[in-house]
Formats: C-alpha cells, sequence, structure tokens
C-alpha cells in the first residue's frame, strides 16, 4: 500500500497500524501528534488505528527545548 | 477634520499640520508621532490620524500613560488586540519571552500556566531576574508583566497542564501558544488544542543550541497550527538552550499571534 507521509508518498508490503508505521520510523509515539486523513487520532488509539492504501498522514514530531 | 491627539477624540479646525496640532494641544512637546512613527513638523495630519504628543523625559498622567505607550504599535493594534485572551502554556524561555511582547503589544489578557519555580540556570534565557529564584514563574512572571504593562490582564495559573485540565484552564483563549520544554508536554498539549479546543495554535520545536538560527522557520500544520523552529535541533547534553536563538523563536511566535488576531479583526471574523 502507498501512504503520502508529510508529502511525501510512502510503500509498504504489509498492511500496517499506525503504532507499527511509527516504529518502523524510529518515531517515539510520545513526541509525536498525528493527523490521518486531517484528523487528529489521539494517542491511545495509535495501536488500534490500520492504515489503508492511499491514507494521507502528518506526523508532527516534537523535539525538546524552550 | 476629526482626529486623535494622545487618543482623545477632538475636531481639529487649524492648519493641517502635525506641526500645528503640537502648537496646539502640547506646544513643549518634542516628539511628534502620526499613526506609529515619529514625524517633523511639515507632515501632514488627515481625517482620523492618530496623534500622539510626548515631551521627553515627562511622566504622563495616568488618563495618557497608555496612549502614550502604545504610540509606536501599529494604530490597528488597538482594536484588533482589545479584548483578545492568549494562553502562554508554559513560563520558560519561549512563553515568558512571548509574554512580555504581548504585553508591549496591548493585548488585552493572558492566562499563563506553568509548575515551575525560577532557577538561577532558568536566567541564561528567561525573562526573570536574580532576587526572584525560588518564586513561581508564574507569579514572577505576573510582576514582571505588571511593571512593563499595567494594563494588561494577567492570570496566573501555577499548575502543572495535564489532559486533564488544559480546556477547563485555555476554554476561553482566543489562541494558544504552546511553550513548554519536553517534547511529550509539547505533543501532549498539541493533541488537546488540536482535538478539544477550536482555536488557532503556534507551537515551537526545534530551537535548541546558538548557531544557524536562520533554520528557524514558521510552517503552517494542517488547518489552524503554525509551528516554528527548525524541527530537528533538541536540547540534549552538548546543545544547550540560548537567549538569543530562543528569543528569536518567541518572538517570531509572538508575531504570528499578533498576525492572526490582527487578520481575524480585519476580516472581521467571529470564528477562526
Amino acid at each position: 500500500m502507498k501512504i503520502k507521509i508529510n508529502g511525501e508518498v510512502k510503500s509498504f508490503d504489509q498492511e500496517l497500524s499506525l503504532v507499527e508505521l511509527v516504529e518502523e520510523l524510529g518515531l517515539n509515539p510520545q513526541h509525536l501528534v498525528v493527523e490521518l486523513n486531517r484528523s487528529v487520532v489521539q494517542r491511545q488509539d495509535f495501536g488500534s488505528v490500520k492504515l489503508k492504501d492511499e491514507d494521507l498522514l502528518e506526523l508532527i514530531e516534537f523535539v525538546a527545548g524552550g | 477634520m476629526r482626529i486623535y491627539v494622545n487618543e482623545e477624540k477632538v475636531l481639529w479646525q487649524g492648519e493641517a499640520l502635525c506641526g500645528s496640532v503640537r502648537n496646539h494641544y502640547k506646544p513643549d512637546a518634542d516628539i511628534v508621532i502620526c499613526n506609529g512613527a515619529p514625524v517633523p513638523e511639515s507632515f501632514p495630519v488627515n481625517e482620523n490620524d492618530h496623534v500622539v504628543l510626548i515631551k521627553r523625559g515627562e511622566v504622563p498622567s495616568q488618563d495618557e500613560m497608555a496612549a502614550l505607550m502604545r504610540a509606536r504599535n501599529p494604530e490597528y493594534f488597538q482594536p484588533a488586540l482589545c479584548g483578545a485572551v492568549v494562553a502562554v502554556a508554559g513560563a520558560g524561555g519561549l512563553g515568558s519571552a512571548v509574554a512580555v511582547a504581548l504585553a508591549r503589544s496591548f493585548v488585552s489578557k493572558i492566562i499563563v500556566a506553568d509548575f515551575d519555580i525560577v532557577e538561577p540556570s532558568n536566567l541564561n534565557r528567561q525573562q526573570y531576574f536574580t532576587d526572584q529564584i525560588g518564586m513561581p514563574k508564574v507569579e514572577a512572571l505576573k510582576a514582571n508583566l505588571a511593571r512593563i504593562n499595567p494594563y494588561m490582564e494577567v492570570v496566573a495559573v501555577n499548575k502543572r497542564i495535564t489532559d486533564e485540565n488544559v480546556v477547563e484552564i485555555f476554554h476561553d483563549a482566543d489562541i494558544v501558544a504552546e511553550c513548554f520544554d519536553t517534547a511529550s508536554a509539547k505533543a501532549m498539549l498539541t493533541e488537546n488544542v488540536l482535538l478539544r479546543m477550536s482555536c488557532p495554535l503556534v507551537a515551537v520545536s526545534g530551537v535548541a543550541g546558538h548557531a544557524d538560527v536562520e533554520n528557524i522557520i514558521c510552517r503552517r500544520v494542517g488547518s489552524r497550527m503554525l509551528l516554528i523552529g527548525d524541527g530537528s535541533s533538541a536540547a540534549e547534553p552538548g546543545r544547550g538552550l540560548t537567549a538569543a536563538k530562543v528569543g528569536v523563536a518567541a518572538n517570531m511566535q509572538a508575531c504570528k499571534i499578533i498576525e492572526l488576531l490582527v487578520e481575524k479583526y480585519c476580516e472581521n471574523k467571529d470564528q477562526w
């Protein structure tokens, strides 16, 4: 399946949940805000959300400092 | 013509020059400001202009103080920012500087929340003083802001912001400024504002270190969030936080907040 992540199309061989994708990309879910098809996904739902072909994903990653 | 002299509306029937207005209302004024910029005596005055007359070194009366303090702000700041409520989540390097810029811009009210106290290691970049070490940050900031602009209302919330209390604390805000330090707190606030509030959010990520300040940019994320920073410079051992660089991000944050409020006013929007 193909998913557009932050404007860039990426291909994946198998089905993925959101939390699996986050792991595969090496991101810390606690530092992320995720918009899936323009709706914010609550962090507690990362495990249950299955990604589909042509999903539009915005991963907003925060780093420390302020 | 109708003009404003030190923010008081008057009917001006004399010569249409700023110098003539000065000679009539305050002949000893040596600073003449028209619509936000200092002008010479020969500068023309037009209908609805805001003329401010200042005698250098003179402390204005309480009646005139706010008008004279605001004189160099663009004249549309007054209607656009009057009544505006800005939530400042965190009173550290970002939040304390954002609050100072908003105070000087005459935003009507801020709600500032932080659970921390002023520590010596904060003073390399945060807007506090050595004699405030040990004070709750929100109390110290409120005191400092009162000295800068006593006309801004400051609601100081000495609490940690959590999933449970964020909406309750910030519910009447027109805009939220994310000014936290840790990545997880930034993500928690952002998720809550986007999911459970309807106002815009201006957040920050990637401002550590001292170099490459030109990489700090502002980008739009989704429909009502702006994200400022280089996106990657995390605060970590070997890469601290510095006054100049954090200050750039904080003032960019304040700039965008004001820009959004002015835009809302100019477009006469009830909602975002």
